[in-house]
């Protein structure tokens, strides 16, 4: 670790760890409700259940990436970060938020309050006072990096990373405007849920990948950079008026329905290309990095994220299938192995990466980190298959054969108890990710400035 | 942006397209995303026959054909003024890219006649299959042409010749997309 600032990122993947591993319990009791429908049905009802896992799992992604921001800023910038302090007062306002809602969800705190109560808006449930905590928390983040940029050095990979995080802070702002018209308040939301995870969410992730090459593979920067511009370029031009694949039955206009399937499309091509980006630099790379588990959540997270993002994705995106496949469990097998693929495997391959460097020590457990690559991706692949399978027949019964929503159900429940089981490999691999990550205590651990307990 | 600095070593075929590779990219994207469009137009085309023909003898063919013309000569004067500023006659380069940009306007103005007169009679982009496809195209690509012009003036601003390459590639990709645009649309029968 060249720079003291970038322990910042120690307690942001603190935070990160722990809410995943409350993100992927919270899927496994999802994953039980399903097969057994009761379960908690009076204490924690489904939809406060899927409200914890998507919100969870945003959150903590978020994090990672704030924690990546301060853990490579610096060495790119070649400067320490602006502050500190501030760096700090994000991740408080940040857990106080994500407390808040947690507190609030369970328990259904103020309900209908304007600013207190939740607001029922898939992925945006957030009260009001949190949003705004969100975007406060946001704006001392950006002008935490951008002032560290601006003083230090600017490389393409930071001038990438900073255009994604402030696209992602811009968009949000979309989620304080809640039109009473469904499909103008459906187009709005896109803005944020699309625009994010198809839009500059990859600009992040392609950053973020390009550094992760860089450092493990030890190909020149100028080749590093070319494949970045490339990838860049392509997600911005698929991804945006992609937007349209979501507007097909919105109520917006026909028209879209040919827009959103031709760009969506070409939504692989930046999958596809950070894939081929990952082999190629590999391949070409003369470095051999002692950090193996690092290269292989790397890999894994490029060919998983174009599985699940580009071919998954691809597979219901245009308005004729779609118009079938719409809202079934093919759009949640696409959904699991898309986040898992692209951002959390990238969040796990800089952890493992940062992680011994943050802590002044050699890259332990590696087998262990390892095995838990191989359980996560292996689950998860698994699941997506379950559920591609579950979708197919979903699509049949339900909308050639006009069988009702629950009867349907009731006939794929051997797909659910099949995913449970998934969903429990993906979970011990989650935990034991974990372990591997912060628990080998025997080594002497440099004693940071913040006394940071680890989550786990 | 992503140019490749003079001392590193060749990466391979890609070093050695003319322009910026950035710009090849995107101009393959286009052409996807154009050629898709006109894929989907036909595949469409072929459940109504008669109701796209129908709605074609809407369109103004003349216009249209004008505007083919306007479109390549400006392309021509385009790709002349990379021939004059590469031998250095840097002030004609110019006038040749203004021409090529007023060229431009030449053919929005059209355009925008056709546009018009189809609002006159009541044609929108829902009236019919055919019209929305029509204006989805035509209007992706005329709001190219405005891109096209806008790059133009820059290449002419900023005028070495390595920018007037890159940008006559773009002009040049405006130009092909309507070619195809034209006899696919307003004139297969």
């Amino acid at each position: 670790m060249k720079y003291q600032s970038q322990k910042i990122a120690l307690a942001y993947f603190a935070v990160a760890m722990a809410l995943f591993a409350v993100q992927v319990t919270m899927g496994l009791v999802l994953g039980w409700v399903y097969v057994s429908p009761n379960f908690l049905s009076e204490l924690l009802p489904f939809n406060i259940l899927r409200m914890l896992h998507t919100n969870s799992l945003i959150v903590w992604l978020l994090c990672g990436f704030f924690g990546a921001a301060y853990f490579l800023i610096p060495e790119e910038a070649e400067r320490e970060m602006h502050s500190t302090k501030l760096a700090y007062l994000q991740l408080l306002i940040l857990v106080v938020g994500t407390a808040g809602v947690v507190v609030t969800y369970m328990f259904n705190l103020f309900e209908g309050n304007w600013l207190l109560g939740k607001e029922g808006r898939e992925f945006i449930e957030q009260p009001k006072w949190v949003k705004a905590g969100i975007v406060v928390a946001a704006l001392i983040f950006l002008y935490n990096v951008t002032m560290t940029v601006l003083k230090g050095k600017k490389t393409a990979i930071t001038n990438i990373l900073l255009l994604g995080l402030w696209g992602l802070a811009l968009l949000f702002l979309f989620s304080f405007y809640n039109p009473d018209n469904l499909s103008l308040d459906k187009m709005y939301w896109w803005y944020i849920v699309h625009l994010w995870v198809e839009g500059v969410w990859e600009l992040i992730m392609a950053s973020i990948l390009a550094y992760l090459m860089l450092k493990l593979t030890g190909v020149d920067r100028e080749v590093v950079e070319k494949w970045l511009y490339v990838i860049v370029a392509a997600a911005l031009f698929s991804g945006i008026l992609g937007t349209g694949h979501h507007y097909y039955w919105i109520g917006t206009p026909g028209y879209w329905q040919w827009i959103g399937s031709i760009f969506s499309s070409l939504e692989v091509v930046p999958f596809f290309a950070m894939m081929a980006f990952a082999f190629v630099m590999v391949w070409k790379g003369r470095r051999d990095h002692p950090n193996k588990a690092a290269l292989l959540w790397s890999l894994g997270c490029a060919t998983l994220a174009f599985f699940g993002a580009g071919v998954w994705g691809f597979l219901h995106t245009l308005h004729g299938v779609n118009f079938y496949s719409h809202g079934t469990q093919i759009t949640a097998a696409h959904g699991h192995l898309a986040f898992f693929g692209a951002y959390v495997s990238l969040n796990l391959a800089i952890f493992t990466y940062a992680m011994p460097i943050l802590k002044g020590r050699d890259p332990y457990n590696q087998v262990l980190n390892m095995v838990s690559f191989w359980l996560m991706a292996g689950g998860m692949t698994f699941m997506t298959f379950v559920l591609t399978f579950a979708g197919t027949l979903q699509t049949h019964l339900q909308r050639v054969n006009g069988e009702y929503f629950m009867d349907v159900q009731d006939q794929l429940a051997l797909f659910y108890w099949m995913r449970f089981g998934s969903g429990l490999a993906v979970v011990l691999g989650a935990l034991l990710f974990i372990y591997a990550i912060w628990m080998p205590r025997k080594e002497v651990i440099e004693p940071g400035e913040t006394a940071e307990v680890p989550a786990e | 942006m992503a140019r490749t600095p003079a001392r590193a070593e060749p990466h391979g075929a890609l070093d050695e397209l003319p322009g910026e590779l950035l710009m090849w990219v995107l101009i393959i994207s286009e052409l996807l995303v154009f050629g898709a469009g006109l894929a989907a137009f036909l595949g469409v085309r072929l459940t109504d026959p008669s109701g796209f023909a129908e709605a074609q003898d809407h369109l103004h063919r003349t216009g249209a054909a004008l505007n083919t013309l306007v479109l390549v000569t400006s392309g021509f004067l385009a790709a002349r003024a990379l021939g004059l500023r590469q031998v250095g006659r840097r002030a004609l380069a110019r006038w040749h890219l203004g021409a090529a940009m007023l060229l431009g306007v030449v053919f929005l103005w059209i355009k925008g006649a056709e546009y018009a007169d189809k609002a006159a009679q009541g044609i929108g982009i829902e009236t019919h299959p055919f019209f929305m496809f029509y204006y989805l195209l035509t209007g992706f690509h005329a709001a190219h042409v405005i891109a096209g012009i806008v790059v133009l003036g820059l290449v002419a601003i900023w005028d070495d010749a390595h920018n007037i390459e890159v940008g006559a590639a773009f002009w040049h990709m405006v130009d092909l997309v309507w070619v195809l645009l034209f006899p696919v649309i307003y004139l297969l029968a």
